[in-house]
């Protein structure tokens, strides 16, 4: 049996703007294992981030409100009911974060050794010596060379792949259960994307940490994932296991995020896959399936009402209604067929 | 799931043609700002504070009938009562009028001289961020040989080449190094838009430098700028005061809040009332400014919008 | 399809100066060209001089040394008319959607200042203009009111490729268009590109560090890497074969939607970062990373040579 460590539960999550209520995040539940990878797929503005916030309790509020009715549960604790004092360990020693921007979450006026050597004083109650020799661990772990010289450099005279690695050093340094990536690497270069990514799968096998991975772009996914959650306007559509969504998907707009990553083999200039409009505004209120407005194979009843879950495997399942005994005969594209062919 | 009949799952055709629909109200730039101004109460209390006065330096002369010069023997050093509402003076002269008229006096020179030195402050400071280099640096070393003269030192000068002491020649020995905070304020944000990628596609497309400072670079220090105009009135009618305190500032009969406090101090300790309320209005004022400058700094930074 | 080079770039160099006797070799020696309705993509890390080749390429740099010709003229020669017509004819996308678009100015006036430059219209044919512009990106007349910020990523793009088409241009630099963007929007601007391309004859100069994109969008790539072109071929010889060993990495690098595939890659790694571009020595610059690295490459750096019909690399393997 597998260890469940997270458990988020009907999460909703609003703004409050000039506007009016802007509703980013409309009930979510999912569960996340021990040492498991999941990722929250879709495009900005579908709540990723904010729910990945509203796990670490990072959310300002106001204009922020996480709605009556939510639970987010780490190990038997409610996150949403946890004082000042339990929620500042928890940050840190139970749950740690990495972003996309890594030069504005470093402090520029601390060397990148004193900034390590923070938490683990904080955190782990070391004092200066060893907190220093644990530090330098740290870094040589998410390799960065010369690591006893590199402690005493500040984050601007790093490059983004390094300061990343920091980042990384940083969440890493208190052995956290669950790291929270907030798009690690749309900042980076190709090929320090490859380097980033690597070095999070030997340390998620090092350390069993679970890790939510948000992101908004299936390469990344597609080698590091267990599983895949996409979210559509503050709606999880589907959910399944890494085969399941790459060869097995079944929400049109899975397809739509699938078949708009170009691929290598196909010739020049050919037509990309692309979605027309954009996603709804979350200020309104969504009537039927929120994606609706955008999809190919909209019907009267998406514009009327909202689907149901169905459940196709113990992992797999999604909202829409093309799932309907009534609904007609949806064939995947053909772009993605092809592939799993192959 | 059973109750929904079979025509429901009809397809609807895609009606991608019309493009792109907006959701939320339109809001420029000035209303977004008002309406940010509007939810705080403290700066919107000040705007109502500061509106009163102003109203009262302009009317509060005429209204009890008492001119602000009038010597009346009869009645001097009154305390307030239902005929002198502030009381008088130890010439006799009423309170309230006068203190009104010295209001004019305060406004009109902070006013005054915080148009003067933006106006000074953005041509000068937008002429050295734009063309930048060597103009730039020269331009800078001016203003700090300025900014290192004392005003005192300034003030005194003017007073004894023009042999004048009249508002005129006060608010040009204000200004005329006043303006040179404004000028280094204007130069900093300017060659931070400067930088921006807009200003980049209006230079590929041919626009000329004019209309690039004009059309780019003013509007978008504007905010700041008018948030730099509150916080100088106060400092103007502060510096006006201080002068009238210690005698360089307006000459009798003609007075000011500064003058009339300095005139009160020496029978400070029978009639606080003199002193009171010229005071009262120097605080208000300098509040209410600085206060409703806070509120438009938070209702104009670009950062704190959502 | 036309034979005529549009563009010609000549041994184009752009020097930054930084502090005594440090000098940034942003763009060192680069030449190619492009024809009259095609697009060349450019590819490299970041750092790597790619922007910079193309504002030089622009005029918005003045060059070091070297030459840009357009339809022939140089256009760092050219005189105060020629260089207005110039600004006409080429035009750019910038990559940050957010900072290209003036946060005090209407949609409709962000679009219409180019117009006001170069065609003088009446005040309703300017609207019609600019009304037909929002159609063509895919927007409509009810955003020409609106500001910069109440407007998403890709339709910010959107309107900064409106602003750039206003002024009928013949060529234009997409600077990295893509990279702020969300994939599945990604998808619309290059389709959008794409199909203007065919309705207009526009000529692109595409700088991306995507390469699945480039490949998408470009006829012919060429691989930057610390300011000099290392690998400029078509499109397809470019993707099957490349031969460059810092082409070879990147192209391995490059995240497959494919499970499968990916777990069965063989990935060329590259150790280390990109050195800094201020003082490189003499030498191949990617000889610090490169597998392959021979006792030449240290002392002479490596020409750009045509290796195969239309296949150029700069390296001493070949």
């Amino acid at each position: 049996m597998v260890e469940k460590i997270l458990e988020v539960k009907n999460l909703q999550v609003s703004f409050h703007t000039y506007a009016g209520e802007v509703r980013a995040v409309r009930g979510i539940d999912f569960d996340l294992d021990k040492g498991e990878t999941l990722a929250l797929v879709g495009e900005s503005g579908c709540g990723k981030t904010v729910t990945a916030k509203a796990i670490m309790r990072l959310l300002k509020v106001p204009p922020a409100e996480i709605k009556k009715g939510s639970e987010i549960i780490f190990n038997g604790e409610d996150v949403l009911k946890m004082s000042k004092k339990r929620l500042s360990s928890f940050r840190g020693e139970d749950i740690s974060m990495i972003f996309q921007d890594p030069m504005t979450s470093l402090n520029p006026t601390m060397t990148i050794g004193n900034q390590i050597m923070e938490s683990l004083k904080i955190h782990k109650k070391l004092n200066k010596k060893e907190a220093e020799k644990e530090a330098i661990k740290l870094l040589e772990l998410v390799n960065i060379p010369n690591a006893k010289e590199r402690i005493k450099s500040f984050p601007h005279q790093l490059s983004g792949g390094m300061r990343q690695r920091v980042m990384i050093a940083i969440a890493l340094s208190c052995n956290p259960k669950i790291l929270i990536a907030d798009e690690p690497t749309t900042a980076l270069d190709v090929t320090i994307q490859a380097q980033i990514l690597d070095l999070l799968k030997e340390l998620k096998k090092e350390f069993e940490t679970a890790i939510i991975l948000v992101t908004h772009d299936l390469g990344v996914v597609a080698n590091f994932a267990d599983k895949i959650q996409v979210m559509y306007a503050g709606q999880v559509v589907e959910r399944g296991t890494r085969d399941e969504i790459f060869y097995n998907s079944m929400h049109p707009y899975t397809w739509a995020l699938l078949s708009s990553v170009p691929r290598l083999n196909t010739k020049g200039k050919e037509e990309l896959y692309a979605l027309g409009g954009t996603p709804p505004d979350l200020i309104l209120p969504l009537k039927g399936c929120p994606f609706s407005s955008r999809c190919e194979h909209c019907m009267e009843i998406c514009l009327e009402e909202k689907p149901e879950i169905t459940k196709l495997s113990d992992t797999h399942s999604l909202s829409c209604w093309l799932q309907h005994p009534y609904a007609p005969k949806t064939e995947r594209p053909a772009v993605l067929r092809g592939e799993r062919d192959e | 799931m059973e109750g929904i009949s079979k025509d429901k799952f009809k397809k609807v055709p895609m009606d991608v043609s019309k493009g792109d629909t907006m959701a939320r109200p339109r809001m420029g730039y000035w209303q977004d700002a008002w309406r940010r101004l509007k939810t705080n109460k403290v700066a919107m209390l000040s705007i109502i504070v500061l509106l009163t006065l102003i109203i009262m330096t302009i009317i509060g002369p005429h209204l009890n009938g008492y001119s602000y010069k009038t010597v009346d023997p009869s009645k001097v050093n009154m305390k307030p009562n239902s005929e002198h509402w502030f009381g008088t003076d130890e010439l006799g002269r009423d309170v309230f009028s006068r203190v009104w008229q010295a209001g004019r006096i305060s406004m009109i020179i902070g006013i005054l001289g915080a148009i003067i030195d933006t106006i000074i402050g953005c041509i000068y400071g937008g002429i050295a961020a734009y063309f930048g280099g060597k103009v730039d640096n020269i331009m800078m070393r001016i203003v700090e040989i300025l900014i290192s003269i004392p005003y005192l030192i300034v003030v005194i000068l003017i007073s004894i080449v023009t042999e004048s002491r009249s508002l005129g020649t006060m608010i040009l020995s204000l200004t005329l190094t006043g303006w040179c905070g404004m000028a280094r304020l204007v130069r900093g944000q300017m060659l931070q838009v400067k930088q921006q990628e807009y200003i980049m596609a209006a230079e590929t497309l041919g626009v000329s430098p004019w209309k690039i400072i004009t059309k780019h670079l003013i509007p978008n220090v504007l905010g700041i700028v008018i948030v730099a105009i509150t916080f100088d009135i106060p400092g103007y009618i502060f510096a006006e005061t201080f002068l009238s305190y210690i005698g360089l500032g307006v000459q009798p009969p003609n007075t000011s809040w500064g003058a009339l406090a300095s005139a009160a101090q020496q029978n400070f300790i029978f009639y606080p009332h003199q002193m009171f309320f010229p005071s009262l209005m120097i605080a208000l004022t300098m509040l209410s400014f600085t206060l409703l400058g806070d509120g438009l700094r938070d209702a104009l930074d670009p950062k704190l919008r959502q | 399809m036309n034979n005529e080079n549009l563009i010609e770039v000549v041994n184009l160099k752009k020097y930054f100066s930084v502090g005594k006797d440090r000098t940034l070799k942003a763009v060192d020696n680069v030449s190619f060209n492009i024809k009259k309705g095609e697009t060349l993509g450019l590819v490299g890390e970041s750092g790597c001089g790619k922007t910079t080749c193309g504002r030089t390429v622009l005029g918005i740099y003045q060059a070091t040394a070297g030459h840009v010709y357009y339809n022939g003229k140089d256009i760092h020669a050219m005189n105060r008319e020629e260089k207005l017509k110039f600004k006409k004819n080429a035009q750019m996308i910038f990559q940050d959607p957010y900072a290209s678009l003036d946060p005090r100015m209407t949609i409709g006036d962000i679009i219409g200042e180019g117009i006001d430059v170069h065609i003088k219209l009446s005040h309703k044919e300017r609207q019609e203009k600019i009304d037909s512009l929002l159609g063509k990106v895919g927007l409509n007349s009810e955003h020409s009111a609106r500001f910069p910020h109440e407007l998403s990523g890709g339709q910010r793009q959107r309107i900064g490729i409106a602003r750039a088409l206003a002024v009928e241009p013949e060529f234009i630099v997409c600077d990295e268009p893509i990279s702020a963007l969300d994939v599945s929007i990604q998808a619309q601007i290059v389709n959008l590109l794409i199909k203007l391309q065919r309705e207009l004859g526009l000529t692109y100069l595409f700088i991306s560090h995507d390469l699945s994109m480039v490949k998408h969008i470009s006829d012919r790539v060429g691989v930057m890497y610390l300011g000099s072109i290392v690998e400029l071929a078509s499109n397809h010889d470019l993707y099957e074969k490349p031969m460059h060993p810092y082409t070879q990495a990147l192209i391995s690098a490059i995240p497959i939607p494919d499970p499968k595939i990916e777990d069965n890659r063989n990935r060329i790694k590259l150790e280390g970062e990109v050195p800094s571009p201020i003082n490189t020595p003499e030498g191949c610059k990617f000889m610090k990373r490169c597998i392959h690295a021979k006792e030449i490459c240290g002392k002479i750096t490596p020409e750009l040579k045509e290796v195969e019909k239309n296949h150029f690399v700069a390296c001493h393997l070949f």
